[in-house]
């Protein structure tokens, strides 16, 4: 079976002229179906820029980079778009819309799926709300959640659609203790039940349980290319 | 039962309604201060057109109340008001083919004194500087032979035998205060007497036309006081002549054919055209000018509201559109949200702003006894004037869109 993500020499620098300084280099990582990786190192090593990358965010500018089988690398901005949205996206931040309560949030990634038909929304939504143990705050505005409450709320957003990869970038850094177990429990037993694979980046050793794989990363490089590859 | 379908309804709702009315009613204070911006740019739009339309509006007040079919007046005469063409042509017009009649209709000026100045006591010795206390105020007459009436005003079509008398007028009740009480003296003495260039004249009855900026009012005589006044040669020149057409005469036709037969110093002019030519003249003028500058004003300060507060918006979500990119949506989606709440903007603030200016073009109205209506024609002019000013603020603020790079959302 083919992997769900390969990256193959994958360098990436940002600024110009003298400024130009290098964040990635020469990355080589293959993701497999349904598999659970966490991508350690402090902070500056480039395990953002790779998670934007990966996430058709940011152009590729050397290397090969093929998400769902697609190359990325000179893709066109519609191919990027396209791929975004077969990408679920978890944010350090909820970065929930706050005109838009609990349910109406999670709708937001079922309207860019056309074959989803709107009378579904609502049952989809609550569904995945339930799932995240949010099932009494469905008509909720974001302003009346806790920040854990917020971050689950996000996770939902993120699977509802049943994307095949999920994206997360650091979920746990601004909840507590508990509240990030709680997230993380749940990331993990969603990605089980739907088969998902699921692209961690977080320096929070105290979920690095949940992990098939932990990869870490430092100037921009992974610590050892020979275990990234299937 | 009803709580359940209208549950329903509103899930419905939720799984369809458009991002940007989600985004602009969530905040209500802010929407309330956007919709007031949006108002006031159109009360300010609206005040400028009415302005505007009282100057334009007002000076077709005669031309609109002709009775006639085709009108005469002099080719050399930048408006109605000025000009005058030799008796001799309506004589031609009137033996033209298809010309049922052909009626004078002489316009002058003449000087109105307060009635009420006349009453007043006489200047005693120790005060000579009041002695000169009766300062008149010019009225614009209209003459006409009253066994061919020429104004389609119903009151003056009713008294007009009563216009026969010497020194017999009817006054407009909607002239400018300055011009003294007439309709309520009227009222208690059945009658007004006051001086009109110097001599006497009786107010035999009243009628409703209405004053502009440029005529303080209008009194209705006939054609023989008025000779008296002006003098019999007065009665050579017309002002305006009033052609009726035989039943069934081509309009076209018969213009060319007395276009062919009078002298090129007369033209003829429809209605329609009429009016036109005096609001063509009046747009010419300064006054004209200025109040359109206003209107434009208007707009551009409604520009900048809408655009202040689109983008206001448009920055505070900035996070939230970007974590819509990063998900999947395109720039062409968002960028109608933005353009949908310029939409949306344009429609709320409309409904007040119509309603207040409803209110100012009452007050104006009032304040200085011009007529002055809310137009369809108007408020659909300032509607689309809406849109389109919203529509452009949107599509300003939509480059502050561009800043929100979904990479940034990590």
């Amino acid at each position: 079976m083919s992997p769900l993500v390969s990256i193959r020499q994958l360098t990436h620098t940002f600024g110009r002229g003298n400024l130009r300084r290098p964040v990635l280099t020469d990355i080589c990582l293959d993701l497999a179906a349904g598999e659970i990786v966490i991508l350690e190192g402090p902070s500056g090593s480039g395990k953002t820029t790779l998670l934007t990358l990966i996430g058709a965010l940011r152009s590729v500018q050397t290397g090969s980079l093929q998400v769902f089988g697609q190359e990325l690398r000179g893709a066109r901005k519609t191919r990027l778009i396209k791929t975004r949205q077969q990408v679920g996206f978890i944010f350090q931040q909820h970065n929930l819309l706050s005109c838009l309560t609990a349910w109406e949030n999670v709708s937001a990634s079922l309207r860019l799926h056309s074959r989803i038909p709107k009378r579904a929304y609502r049952d989809r939504a609550v569904a995945m709300l339930n799932a995240v143990g949010l099932g009494e705050k469905v008509d909720a505005y974001p302003e009346k959640l806790s920040g854990g409450q917020k971050q689950r709320v996000a996770i939902a957003r993120a699977l509802v659609s049943s994307p095949r990869l999920v994206l997360a970038d650091e979920p746990t850094s601004s909840l507590d203790r508990q509240s990030g177990r709680e997230v993380v429990d749940i990331m993990q037993r969603l990605a089980r039940e739907e088969g998902c694979t699921v692209l961690l980046v977080t320096h929070d050793n105290r979920i690095l349980d949940i992990a098939d794989r932990i990869l870490s990363m430092e100037d921009g490089a992974l610590d050892s290319n020979r275990y990234n590859m299937i | 039962m009803v709580k359940s379908v209208l549950n329903a309804l509103n899930i419905y709702w939720q799984a369809r309604k458009p991002l940007a009315w989600a985004q602009l009613t969530h905040r209500k204070a802010r929407l309330l201060a956007a919709m007031l911006g949006v108002a006031f740019a159109n009360i300010l739009i609206f005040t400028q057109l009415g302005l505007r339309a009282m100057l334009f509006e007002g000076v077709t007040l005669v031309p609109d109340h002709l009775r006639g079919d085709l009108f005469l007046v002099s080719a050399y005469a930048p408006n109605i008001d000025l000009g005058s063409f030799p008796r001799t042509f309506l004589y031609q017009a009137d033996a033209v083919e298809g010309v049922a009649s052909a009626s004078p209709l002489y316009i002058g000026f003449a000087d109105w004194v307060n009635p009420l100045d006349l009453n007043r006591p006489s200047p005693s010795a120790d005060s000579p500087q009041s002695s000169f206390e009766l300062f008149p105020t010019s009225v614009k007459v209209l003459a006409f032979n009253p066994t061919q009436p020429v104004l389609n005003i119903p009151a003056v079509n009713q008294q007009i035998d009563r216009l026969t008398a010497p020194g017999a007028v009817l006054y407009d009740r909607l002239g400018q205060e300055k011009l003294g009480p007439i309709p309520s003296l009227f009222r208690q003495q059945g009658g007004v007497s006051t001086l009109m260039n110097n001599r006497r004249v009786y107010v035999v009855g009243l009628f409703s036309l209405g004053s502009t900026l440029f005529d303080n009012g209008h009194v209705a005589m006939g054609d023989w006081t008025y000779a008296q006044w002006y003098g019999a040669n007065f009665l050579e020149q017309v002002t305006v002549g009033c052609l009726t057409l035989e039943p069934g005469v081509d309009l076209e036709a018969a213009r060319s054919r007395l276009q062919a037969t009078l002298s090129p110093g007369v033209r003829v002019l429809t209605q329609v055209e009429l009016a036109a030519a005096e609001q063509a003249f009046r747009a010419s003028l300064p006054n004209g000018k200025v109040l359109n500058f206003g209107a434009l004003m208007g707009f551009i300060v409604g520009l900048v509201i809408v655009y202040q507060v689109l983008y206001t918006d448009v920055s505070d979500h900035l996070p939230e559109y970007a974590t819509l990119k990063a998900m999947g949506y395109s720039d062409s989606v968002l960028l109608r949200v933005i353009l949908q709440e310029a939409l949306i903007l344009a429609v709320l603030g409309f409904i007040p702003g119509y309603c207040a200016s409803y209110g100012v073009y009452y007050l104006l109205a009032n304040i200085t006894r011009i007529p002055l209506t809310m137009k369809t024609t108007v408020a659909l002019q300032v509607f689309i004037l809406t849109l389109v000013m919203c529509g452009i603020s949107g599509a300003i603020a939509v480059h502050k869109l561009r800043s929100a790079d979904p990479a940034d959302v990590f």
